[in-house]
């Protein structure tokens, strides 16, 4: 038997990946007979031959971006070809289905069919001489009349006919909706989005998820609906703590996954508390980029501040209640990489990193251009930094950092690591840019090619210590172009990955 | 903060790092909170290869919480031959996710820094000298 996937025709280039890691986390092995990402229907067949329902049942269950899964009964490029296929196909099926009661239904895409066109067409299958009651509401069974048409063409180039045997995770989105949800901002994760990804990570029960940018806690909210448990950090500790009513933790509260929610750390990744110990099955997270939130960590390129900074009165200004320490901008795509190696050293083996990223380095929010340029430059005063001064500094840092980044136009490399395989690429386009999300799975040990390991701690070291030397004449500015480079050349070595493709 | 989390926590120095004294990091004038969760055995059976056994030992002393047995419990003893939770999975549960340390100070054996909790969210935020 062969099964029709009822797709939404949006992302779709998240569609199969989703279907994908769906299949995988169920253990169900399965083909593409049919699609296209300009089709809703897309066709599978499962290899166990003993499959039925129930592993259609399981392999839909989650998806969000999938509406229902159809046994499918027949295909065609017309009517008569559909109905002949669907006698080939199901002739011997029909008398198991005679007396239960039923309903049909038209599913026409980029086409309509009146409801009287409609009765017409459905009395065309009454060749299968059901005599059950029809039922518009919970019917035994419920078929549909699949038809896709080319824009504004009379007749349809596609037909399907199927039995619904279950409805996909979808509704999920309107659970999670932001406009319903107690604490979020700006920048917060949509929730289908969400969903797609902590899908595309394998968030599940008895697993353990982190994101190290969490923000209002959109992608481990997604991940707790899915059953893993969950923690996250932020450089931000004001995103984190929220105010008494609304706050990351109330979050959870609302959806009712609080004893699925560890907490909250605030932590810079460069700088990370969690040990380098295989703790982790997924990691999910949205690195900032752009002007908008500026991309920061801990340091300050300012000679003054590599000290210990003394209040008047003599006491270290670290020590005082409040204190907020200074962050410097940092550049995207060295970011990327330290996510890659913080993956590779916490994830177990099989768990996921599902990271986005802007497709260019000119791909940042709209106006964000005309804001770098405008930027002032960043204040010449030596003295040393107050918490109350440091961040207009930071701000103008990070807009001088993210010009430097622009202006190279460039797409930026998806970037790669020995440990980890590149699963699948899934891209959103905006009007005037587009984001990525990328999944890698962490390959076991006696899988890494050691030359490749050793060749990228070694490109690690070296990026390390260069830019600790260009961070000491006060610089501390690492181009998009310096890292382009580096990342060209220790990936030469590189072996093709298995399992890369979009 | 979960005293399970706290298991996943060292210095966040990059100097700290590679050294043993740097982990566990050491609570100090901990305020403790204990919280009723859902108890949820696959979790705790899935964290219990994870977790450093030895680590969760100090803290549970350091913490003067009961002493806690001197291996990792294995996954067999987790549940009876039911399938029903055993005490030891019920005592696991309460020491790793219904026991936090609401607020106070978490001290790093190795640079002696110490890193606020506040309302159970700790901050691992270093100044520039320490970056
Ligand atoms: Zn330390």
């Amino acid at each position: 038997m062969e099964y029709l996937i009822r797709f939404i025709q949006m992302h779709e280039t998240f569609r199969q990946p989703e279907i994908d890691a769906l299949a995988d986390l169920a253990g169900i092995q399965m083909d593409w007979v049919f699609y296209s990402e300009d089709s809703p229907f897309a066709i599978i067949r499962f290899h166990d031959s003993a499959a039925d329902e129930a592993t259609a049942r399981a392999l839909i269950a989650r998806s969000v971006l999938s509406d229902e899964i159809y046994e499918l009964w027949g295909s065609g490029t017309d009517y008569n070809r559909l109905h002949a296929d669907i006698r080939r196909r199901t002739q011997t099926l029909w008398p198991q289905h005679s007396t239960r009661s039923f309903r049909f239904k038209v599913d026409s895409y980029h086409g309509s069919r009146s409801l009287a066109e409609q009765r017409q067409l459905i009395e065309t299958f009454d060749y299968m001489s059901f005599t059950g009651p029809i039922r518009m509401s919970k019917p035994d069974n419920h078929f549909t009349i699949f038809e896709h048409y080319d824009l504004d063409t009379p007749a349809p180039r596609a037909l399907h006919f199927g039995r619904l045997i279950a409805q996909s995770g979808r509704k999920a989105i309107n659970k999670y909706n932001l406009k319903k949800r107690t604490y979020i901002a700006t920048t917060s994760m949509d929730a289908e989005l969400s969903l797609v990804t902590a899908n595309l990570a394998h968030a599940a029960p008895g697993t353990l998820t982190y994101d190290p940018f969490m923000g209002t806690g959109s992608f481990p909210l997604a991940c707790a609906h899915f059953g893993s448990t969950v923690f996250g950090s932020d450089l931000d500790g004001r995103s984190i703590r929220g105010t008494a009513h609304r706050n990351v933790s109330k979050n959870f509260t609302q959806y009712a996954t609080t004893p699925l929610y560890l907490g909250a750390l605030i932590a810079d990744l460069t700088h990370t508390p969690l040990r380098p110990s295989r703790l982790l099955n997924a990691i999910i997270c949205d690195p900032p980029y752009g002007v908008r939130e500026g991309l920061k960590v801990l340091g300050s390129t300012r000679p003054a501040l590599q000290q210990i900074v003394h209040l008047a009165d003599g006491t270290p200004a670290h020590l005082q209640p409040g204190y907020i320490p200074p962050k410097k901008a940092y550049s995207f795509t060295r970011m990327l990489d330290d996510i890659l190696a913080f993956s590779a050293d916490r994830l177990v083996d099989g768990g996921r990193l599902c990271m986005w990223m802007p497709v260019a380095g000119s791909g940042v929010p709209v106006g964000c251009e005309a804001a770098a340029a405008a930027a002032p430059p960043p204040p010449p005063s030596d003295a040393p930094e107050t918490p109350d001064t440091h961040i207009d500094k930071v701000e103008a840092e990070a807009e001088a950092e993210v010009e430097a980044e622009a202006e190279t136009e460039a797409e930026y490399p998806i970037p790669r690591h020995p440990a980890l395989a590149l699963i699948s690429i899934c891209q959103q386009d905006f009007n005037k840019w587009s984001r990525r999300l990328l999944t890698y799975r962490r390959l076991p040990d006696n899988q890494v090619d050691e030359t490749a390991i050793s060749a990228y701690t070694a490109q690690r070291l070296l990026a390390e210590e260069t830019s600790q030397l260009s961070g000491s004449d006060g610089t501390g500015k690492f181009k998009a172009d310096d890292l382009n480079d580096f990342r060209k050349r220790y990936f030469q070595g590189f072996r093709g990955e298995p399992g890369a493709g979009t | 903060m979960k005293l399970l989390t706290l298991n996943f926590l060292t210095c966040a120095r990059k100097t700290c790092k590679s050294t043993a004294a740097a982990f566990p990091l050491h609570p100090k004038e901990a305020e403790l909170e204990q919280v009723e969760m859902e108890l949820n055995p696959l979790f705790v059976k899935n964290m219990l290869p994870r977790l450093d056994w030895e680590a969760m030992k100090t803290l549970a002393t350091e913490l003067g919480l009961p002493n806690l047995p001197a291996e990792t419990p294995v996954a067999e003893e987790l549940a009876n031959e039911s399938g029903e939770p055993t005490q030891t999975l019920r005592d696991l549960h309460t020491l790793l996710m219904e026991t936090a340390i609401a607020s106070g100070k978490l001290v790093c054996g190795n640079c002696g820094h110490e890193y606020a909790v506040k309302e159970g969210i700790a901050n691992f935020l270093l100044p520039s000298h320490m970056v």
